[in-house]
This record gives C-alpha cells, sequence and structure tokens, in this order.
C-alpha cells in the first residue's frame, strides 16, 4: 500500500467483460477494471482531496457538484452496460485500494454472478404518470370579483371546490394507475416502483402518481414502448412518461446476507 | 407569482428518446445500483435529507413553479448560508402579523 498517492479506488459498476478503456470517471480520471473471480469491477483512481470521507461529506451537499459527478457516474455505467450485461453500484463506493475491491469481489462473488445473470438481456426502463391537471378552478375565481361574503369565506370556499375536483381527478387518476401498472408489468421481467420524486426535482411536470421501473427483455423492447404508448391513449386522467433505456439500476440489488 | 406556462409540457412518450432529468438520475445513483460498505464511509442520508429540505422549501412557498428549476442556486439551505434564511422568516413573519392586522381591519369595516 503507497501512502504517497492520496487517491480512493471508486466502484462503478461490476461486469464479465474486461472494459476497455477510453471512459473517462467523476474525477476526470480514466477508468479501468480490477479483475478477480472471473468479474471485472470497473473502477477509478479519484483524489481523497474531493473524495475522501470529509470532503465528500460536504460535496455531496453542493448540488451542482453532486450533479456533475452523478452523471459522470451514471454515463460510465452507461458505457460499460452498453458493451455488456453489468450491475451497477450506488454513488459514492470507494475503496482504499485494488486490494479491497478485490476483497468485495472475492467475497461477493456468487451474489455478483446471480445478479448478472438476471440482468443479462434485460434493461430497465422508467415510466412516470403525471396527474392530467385541468386548470385549477381557484385560478380563475381568484380573478372574479368577491361577493358579499366575506373574502374570507369565498376563499375557504374556492379551496374546498379546488380540492373536490382535485380529489376526484387524484381518484380515477389512481385507478388508471394501477391497470397501467399491471399491464405493464405483465410484459416486464420484474418491475418495481419508486417514491414520486418532487416536483422541484422533476421539473414543471405537474404531481407525479406512479414513478415505476420496469426490467424488460431487450427483445419485448419494441412492444414494451407501444404499450406505454397504448396505455398514455387510453388513460384519459393521467400523462405517461417513458425514460431509459436504463443500466439496471433498480434491479440490482444483493440479498442482505 | 405562480405563473402557468402552458407550452412546457414534457416530451411523453412516443418520442423514443431518453429523456433523463436530474431526479431521474439522483434516485437511481443515490438510492439504487448495489449498495455495498466502502471503505470511506459516507451516510447518503445525509443527501436523502438534502430532498427532505428541499420539500420543505417548496412546501413553504405553497407552490414549487416559484421555486423552478434552479432552485437550488436561491436556496439557502443548499447554498449553506443559513442566516439568511432565518432573516427571511423572521421578515415573513412580521408581514404576517402585518396582513393579518390588515385583514382585520377590512372585515371589521365589512361588518355583515
Amino acid at each position: 500500500m503507497t501512502e504517497a498517492t492520496p487517491t480512493g479506488v471508486w466502484l462503478y459498476a461490476v461486469t464479465r467483460e474486461p472494459v476497455p478503456g477510453e471512459l473517462t470517471g467523476v474525477a476526470g480520471e480514466g477508468v479501468r477494471v480490477v479483475e478477480g473471480h472471473g468479474l471485472a469491477a470497473v473502477v477509478g483512481d479519484v483524489p481523497l482531496g474531493s473524495f475522501g470521507e470529509e470532503a465528500l461529506r460536504r460535496n455531496l451537499e453542493d448540488l451542482d457538484w453532486l450533479s456533475t459527478v452523478a452523471r459522470a457516474h451514471d454515463a460510465v455505467i452507461g458505457a460499460v452496460v452498453a458493451r455488456g450485461p453489468a450491475v451497477p453500484i450506488r454513488l459514492a463506493t470507494v475503496y482504499h485500494d485494488d486490494d479491497r475491491v478485490r476483497a468485495v469481489l472475492d467475497e461477493r462473488h456468487a451474489e455478483f454472478a446471480h445478479t448478472l445473470d438476471f440482468v443479462t438481456g434485460r434493461t430497465e426502463w422508467g415510466v412516470k404518470a403525471y396527474l392530467d391537471q385541468q386548470p385549477e378552478p381557484d385560478e380563475s375565481a381568484a380573478r372574479a370579483p368577491a361577493s358579499g361574503r366575506g373574502a374570507g369565506t369565498a376563499y375557504l370556499a374556492r379551496r374546498r371546490a379546488a380540492q373536490t375536483s382535485r380529489a376526484e381527478a387524484e381518484d380515477r387518476a389512481r385507478e388508471q394507475v394501477i391497470a397501467v401498472h399491471n399491464r405493464l408489468a405483465a410484459l416486464a421481467a420484474d418491475a418495481c416502483t419508486h417514491p414520486p420524486q418532487s416536483r422541484a426535482l422533476a421539473g414543471h411536470h405537474g404531481q407525479m402518481v406512479l414513478n415505476a421501473a420496469y426490467l424488460v427483455e431487450e427483445s419485448a423492447a419494441r412492444g414494451f414502448a407501444a404499450e406505454v404508448a397504448r396505455c398514455d391513449d387510453e388513460c384519459a386522467a393521467i400523462r405517461l412518461q417513458l425514460t431509459g433505456p436504463w443500466p439496471p439500476y433498480s434491479f440490482a440489488s444483493l440479498e442482505e446476507s | 407569482m405562480a405563473q402557468r406556462q402552458p407550452g412546457s409540457q414534457v416530451s411523453t412518450v412516443g418520442s423514443g428518446g431518453s429523456s433523463s432529468n436530474l431526479g431521474d438520475i439522483l434516485e437511481r445513483v443515490l438510492d439504487k445500483g448495489i449498495v455495498i460498505a466502502g471503505d470511506i464511509q459516507v451516510n447518503l442520508l445525509d443527501i436523502e435529507l438534502l430532498t427532505i429540505k428541499l420539500r420543505l422549501v417548496v412546501a413553504s412557498l405553497e407552490t414549487a413553479k416559484a421555486v423552478g428549476i434552479n432552485w437550488w442556486e436561491s436556496d439557502p439551505w443548499l447554498s449553506g448560508d443559513s442566516g439568511k434564511l432565518a432573516a427571511e422568516n423572521r421578515e415573513l413573519r412580521a408581514r404576517i402579523t402585518e396582513l393579518e392586522g390588515g385583514r382585520a381591519e377590512i372585515e371589521d369595516g365589512h361588518d355583515d
């Protein structure tokens, strides 16, 4: 172990094929592999000045830094997955040196192999559903001249009306969302749902009512996308958005041992 | 302040392209993927906290749209300027008190 170089080994993914170079990692470093047990850990050497424990804690709270690193991490994983089956590793998994990475491959090789088998030939697709919102009634009502009632009473009445129509729309949307999720899950090898994203993170998309991921056979991808489009056409209360193909982030979990 | 933007529709299905926003990437790289302990201990729960802080900011403004997509630039929590936030809170409380005072006068004047 050389104390001279203040770097750590950042882990991106585990795959079976050695990954050719040319990939640039989260610290602008060249990405390389550490091999063991017929597996290749895709890693990069990152300076501990920015990626050490103390620095990471500080930097991860910096949204600009986090988004750059998250995109770079995702880009490396995406490039690896484009070359062959791989399991993505969660952001900010850093080891002291290659020996420690080999130790992880050694300790977990059976689980990695199992997960690799599971995701081989399959791709993750994301489907989000948003409430297809009608213009909010309280916005137009707000501009109507106040009646004889107190301004507070009128405000409360508007709020109540808005809440009722919103609740009805949500009920309708919920039924459609369940139906859509079942239809899509039937075409997938596996499916899971994530918590809906906060509106600010998602942008101006309206209220998210489904945030699901589907692991789909590559041969079935076209049919899956077509089914998403059909569901979108048929369900008036919701609007669907398809994202992907993603590396199998949502389906790469090791059994807790 | 809560301007509606009818033109800002998201691309729905059919475009066939991948439209991965920051939220899509963050939820995957932070929450998903294989979770194994590294040598460097980072509690990613701290990062999830960040999202909670964000929600609080959004809720307090009552409209996410006012925050816009550049929310992290203006969020004192995220920019580490919490003194500014405290000052802003004091200012807002003062305004609420002031407005409530004004409203009581109006309603008194109404007198149904």
